[in-house]
């Protein structure tokens, strides 16, 4: 396994899906390659980074706006048999 | 990030039956937890952040008059998607400001660039490095500024991804989905999902390290 042919199988890596044999050559070249063990550590360091980002949220008034009209929907006359 | 979205199911249930009841509470909740989803999943159509905000109170209306029809056989998150994704295409379409979502296909792109590789001098072989892959400096909490920078470098790397990575590793980095629910959403096979994913995973990773080496050059 060469340098370019591991970083295409990072993710895979990360993701627990490589076949034994594969597994076994992937960590064997880590351990020799400082460049890969490099590149490697800079995917980790983007999922960190990914993972930083806060989630999205509704602004107040969209919202106060979506609880009004969920009352109009609760306080409807239920049609029942 | 992920302990909201990841809420045991029981607990979930709990709230689905008091929004049957029409419990503003419960629907409060809901909209707390999974209004990022939808904030995300609505942007991935609608460019426009005002047109964007209506899809989601549409998208939540639907849920509440759909909620009879929830049957729980998917998870209520997957059941959310569907229907935002359903409402966000239909407005891009009305508005006439769609953006042609591309195939789900992934298209062939390496993950570093084919000239940062040379064959080695002691091997016949081509593709080692052609030159040292620098080490990042680890990123101390403390440094804000650091932080935030990054951040806003990072949202506008997925922001710039083409869309079917972008949905992707919005469901699994951001939003923290499993491999296994983001297939079952998206209807990707798994290979397929961890090709979109590497792809996607790889542009931000390109563009960090192309920001990281501006820093160190300055």
């Amino acid at each position: 396994m060469n340098c370019q042919a591991l970083v295409e199988l990072v993710t895979d890596y990360l993701e627990r899906a490589l076949e034994a044999k594969e597994l076994e050559r992937f960590e064997e070249h880590i351990a020799l390659c400082p460049d890969c063990a490099a590149y490697l550590d800079g995917m980790r360091q983007t999922l960190r980074a990914l993972g930083t980002i806060p989630p999205e949220s509704l602004s107040p008034r969209a919202r106060e706006e979506l609880l009004e009209a969920f009352r109009g929907w609760s306080e409807r006359p239920v049609s029942q048999p | 990030m992920t302990e909201l979205t990841q809420a045991p199911p029981g607990d979930e249930a709990g709230l689905l039956e008091a929004l049957r009841r029409g419990d503003e509470a419960a629907f409060s909740a809901l909209v707390e937890r999974h209004s990022s989803l939808m904030c995300r999943v609505a942007a991935l159509y609608v460019r426009d952040a005002a047109v964007a905000e209506e899809v989601v109170q549409d998208s939540w209306l639907a849920v509440v008059q759909g909620i009879e029809r929830f049957e729980g056989r998917s998870a209520l998150k997957t059941w959310i998607l569907r229907i935002v994704t359903n409402q966000a295409k239909d407005r891009a379409v009305r508005e006439r400001r769609s953006v042609p979502f591309s195939s789900l296909a992934p298209v062939d792109e390496p993950a570093v660039a084919p000239e940062r590789f040379a064959p080695s001098p002691y091997q016949n072989a081509p593709g080692w490095w052609s030159a040292p892959v620098a080490q990042w400096p680890d990123g101390s909490p403390e440094d804000v500024l650091y932080a935030s920078e990054t951040r806003t470098l990072v949202q506008g790397a997925v922001a710039a991804l083409p869309d079917a990575q972008r949905e992707v590793i919005t469901l699994r980095d951001l939003e923290g989905w499993s491999a296994a629910e983001v297939e079952d959403a998206l209807e990707l096979s798994p290979a397929n999902q961890r090709v979109l994913l590497h792809r996607a995973r790889s542009r931000v990773r390109r563009a960090l390290e192309h920001y990281l080496e501006g820093r160190t050059a300055s």
